[in-house]
């Protein structure tokens, strides 16, 4: 694996031109891992309003949801999810809900951690489960990317990842992009960051002028950087602005809504290669079962998760439902989880991308995947 | 030589290309303790947090007003006040734009510049984020009451100063919170009305602010200091009656607090009113937790992403034998070995495009200017994506893409500075006994002046600190 990344520094060296052709990826299985930062609210995305306690507990942030149709008998989905609730019917959606990582505190920023990394307990390990699955596929050609100028702790680890985010400065000349090449030759970090930059840059194309406003454009953009027979195959995009302390029904709703352009704009803009493709939703913990007193929810335990594309065996909702009276809740106060996250990704990469599972497993999400789950993709 | 690099690069804010390096850079290290000016003209010269609070009001007033027009049949006539409310709007924003100049131009005249480094270490420290709308007028008035004036002071000071500021009591839900056994939340209760409690601030408080993550308190102690900061709030802003009569600006309102004796990390709180939160402040800002969370975080901004432990504990030492007093703790880093010997850090977007501006002797960026330019960079000022701050380690910032703007803006500052610079001299200047080999090559190699200076503000040297 080591190989593969001076090959591409040493033809940097070499050429010093920023057109470098990938190698041509092996699988045309794509991922997209979308993070909702912030710990989005499972209980109002997926609502189990036929649970007894759930319209008391709620208060005015179930208006929305009580007379929304059921699925599954017991849950209504958020009424801005009206895409992904046509995915579900075509069986392109799957959600599972009252899971949660092996984090069990009510940091923002641990739970993210564990759940980027797949460890046990925050800062347990220093690189992602998205960056070791790269070591897991076959071929030197598989391209793992950051939607943001930066690499997000899933992605991070031994292998090279590329970042790239619109931005609306003017291009440099491309001789001086050619010495800076130089000049950060003999500097590893400088010099690895300088060749994903301008094979990410080359990439994009037209797009890079571009600015993404809004989650439509940004799932264009996602597309854009992974349609191709050469492009990324794993693509993390982040989403903010979860954090729904006070007046959650508005911004929750806008946030949804966004969501729900974002993935219609996927699919469309994919094309045939949806087909191919899995997305996975998730966030780092989830809310309060009940509101609080500024009309938001605080910081909870158990949450949602979706899983999107045209590998799906969707249609479904997987949910060992603990309830939500006084007594089954998780401290007195949140959802309590009943399924590992870890053992739903590792299922579902697993099948995803024709990998043993007990394989996947231990070395994605050595924290708590236990018995990956089966059946959540098609093969 | 190379100590001068190091105090201008590490400690400082870069070095000026119109500015002699310091002869005896520990003494002007030292030195920028005492002369350190909290209130300079062009910060005294900004809106106080007060007539933004006002501001804020008259918009929610004009906000409400508004929807209560469209509301009647026919309604929504009232074209006077729609334009009044986007006048007030864009004032908000004008208020941040301006205070975002003001700390940019701060930044590359102050003769001061290690203090001023340290006024943006515990701004980020406490950060908020005008990511939330409501906290856009502010959040330049956050920066210069709550933290200037007590950079040079106590730690204890400083967070007072921090939780009772407008800024974090709207950003973090506490102006808000409610205590359920409050005499307000009792009449709320007998119209069948429930109003409450939000956790946000405290959890923050003891998670960020003052013990850090993981050092031993429980969901019960954020529930309790949650309690205890019931009351506190932001006058003159809303329109509820309890808030009537009051200035605008922090507000104790009694009727909202939550009764009773409150039980912190093991110690009972008999206290009433506003006096109750600020015993457990008090206690919270020389905790041992408190100690060992500032110090690793000092350590980390100054020597090394990962902070050397001997540094961490001296700095400890001195926050606990001092009783948090900050100086102290400013003239171990200065003493300190670990910054001079360590590994570059990788300067952030804000510290890059200070450190290129102030070499390229710009003085002076209309606000606007810097505002697009730090966003462009991936580093807005006051707008991070949470409480938690801007991040100070590497992987953050050393991104592909992060990096590729970089040079984009080093090629435009380059255009536009260049005929005045030699870069090669400038360079000698800058980074005194510290230049390598490859980048002197690259500059003298270059095809023209404005592409040498864009190289040298690329160079890996300028990259970090």
């Amino acid at each position: 694996m080591f190989e593969r990344r001076q090959i591409l520094l040493s033809a940097a060296a070499v050429l010093a031109m920023p057109r470098i052709a990938y190698a041509k990826a092996e699988t045309e299985r794509r991922l997209i891992f979308l993070i909702q930062r912030g710990a989005a609210d499972g209980l109002a995305t997926l609502a189990p309003t036929g649970d007894p306690a759930y319209a008391a507990l709620r208060g005015d942030l179930a208006a929305d949801l009580l007379d929304r149709p059921k699925l599954g008998g017991l849950f209504a989905l958020h009424p801005a999810l009206t895409q992904i609730g046509t995915m579900y019917g075509k069986g392109e959606a799957l959600f599972a809900h009252a899971v949660a990582s092996p984090y069990r505190d009510r940091s923002h920023f641990d739970g993210q951690n564990v759940l980027e990394t797949g460890g046990a307990r925050p800062y347990d390990r220093q690189d992602g489960w998205m960056n070791r699955l790269i070591g897991l596929l076959p071929g030197p050609g598989v391209k793992g990317l950051a939607v943001s100028a930066t690499i997000p702790t899933a992605l991070r680890g031994a292998f090279q990842v590329g970042s790239y985010a619109p931005s609306n400065l003017p291009d440099a000349p491309q001789d001086l992009l050619q010495r800076v090449a130089m000049l950060y030759e003999g500097d590893p970090q400088l010099s690895g960051l300088w060749t994903e930059a301008l094979q990410t840059r080359a990439m994009a194309g037209s797009m890079a002028m571009g600015n993404a406003k809004g989650a439509a454009a940004a799932g264009k953009l996602i597309a854009s950087l992974m349609a191709g027979p050469d492009s990324a195959r794993i693509v993390m995009a982040e989403s903010n602005g979860w954090d729904t302390h006070a007046g959650q029904r508005g911004r929750l709703n806008g946030q949804l809504t966004g969501l729900d352009a974002l993935l219609a704009s996927l699919k469309e803009n994919l094309g045939a290669a949806w087909a191919e493709t899995l997305v996975v939703v998730a966030t780092e913990f989830g809310r309060t079962a009940a509101v609080n007193g500024t009309g938001g929810t605080d910081h909870g335990t158990g949450s949602l998760a979706m899983l999107l594309g045209g590998t799906v065996t969707g249609g479904r909702i997987l949910s060992d439902w603990p309830g939500l009276g006084q007594s089954q809740l998780y401290e007195g106060r949140d959802l309590k989880p009943t399924t590992s996250i870890d053992a739903l990704l590792a299922g579902a990469l697993a099948g995803h991308f024709r990998l043993d599972p007990a394989q996947v497993a231990p070395k994605l999400f050595p924290g708590g995947a236990g018995v990956p789950m089966s059946g959540l993709v098609r093969s | 030589m190379r100590d001068a690099a190091i105090a201008l690069h590490r400690y400082g804010l870069g070095g000026k290309g119109d500015a002699a390096p310091p002869s005896d850079p520990k003494r002007w290290l030292l030195d920028q303790i005492a002369q350190y000016d909290s209130a300079p003209p062009v910060i005294a010269a900004q809106l106080h947090s007060r007539v933004v609070v006002d501001m804020l009001r008259d918009r929610r007033e004009l906000q409400r007003d508004k929807k209560q027009a469209e509301m009647k049949p026919g309604g929504g006539d009232d074209q006077l006040d729609v334009t009044r409310l986007m006048e007030l709007q864009k004032q908000v924003r004008d208020v941040y734009v301006q205070a975002v100049g003001a700390r940019t131009d701060l930044a590359l005249t102050t003769t001061t510049p290690f203090a001023e480094r340290l006024v943006h270490f515990w701004a980020n420290h406490f950060a908020i984020s005008v990511d939330k709308i409501v906290t856009t007028g502010l959040a330049g008035s956050f920066e210069f009451e709550a933290i200037r004036p007590h950079v040079m002071g106590k730690f204890s000071a400083m967070l007072g100063a921090v939780e009772r500021h407008p800024a974090m009591l709207l950003y973090l839900d506490q102006a808000q919170s409610i205590g359920p056994g409050s005499p307000l939340a009792q009449r709320a209760a007998r119209r069948a009305k429930e109003i409450g409690l939000n956790e946000n601030l405290a959890r923050e408080i003891l998670e960020l602010h003052t013990l850090g993550v993981r050092s031993g308190y429980s969901q019960a102690d954020v529930t309790e200091l949650a309690r205890a900061m019931t009351g506190w709030t932001v006058g003159g802003i809303a329109r509820q009656r309890y808030l009537q009569g009051t200035g605008p600006g922090f507000w104790f309102a009694g009727i909202i607090h939550e009764p009773g004796d409150r039980k912190l990390l093991g110690k009972t709180y008999p206290q009433s009113g506003e006096a109750q939160a600020q015993a457990m402040l008090n206690d919270l800002a020389i905790h041992p937790a408190t100690a060992r969370h500032i110090a690793t975080k000092l350590a980390r901004h100054f020597a090394a992403d990962d902070p050397p432990p001997a540094l961490v504990a001296r700095l400890e030492q001195a926050f606990l034998s001092s009783g948090g007093d900050l100086p102290a703790l400013y003239r171990v880093l200065i003493d300190a070995p670990e910054v001079r010997t360590g590994q570059p850090k990788f300067r952030t977007p804000w510290e890059w495009a200070i450190a290129a501006l102030r070499a390229t002797g710009v003085s002076k960026l209309p606000g606007a200017s810097a505002a697009g330019a730090f966003q462009q960079l991936g580093q807005p000022i006051w707008k991070p994506g949470s409480p938690a701050g801007y991040d100070d380690t590497a992987p953050s910032w050393a991104g592909p893409d992060a990096l590729y703007r970089r040079v984009e803006v080093a090629q435009r500052l380059a255009q536009r500075t260049a005929p005045a610079i030699d870069a090669r001299q400038l360079a000698a200047r800058l980074f005194p006994g510290a230049l390598s080999q490859t980048t002197s090559d690259a500059l003298s190699r270059a095809e023209s002046g404005e592409q040498a200076l864009a190289l040298l503000l690329s160079s890996p040297e300028m990259l970090r600190r």
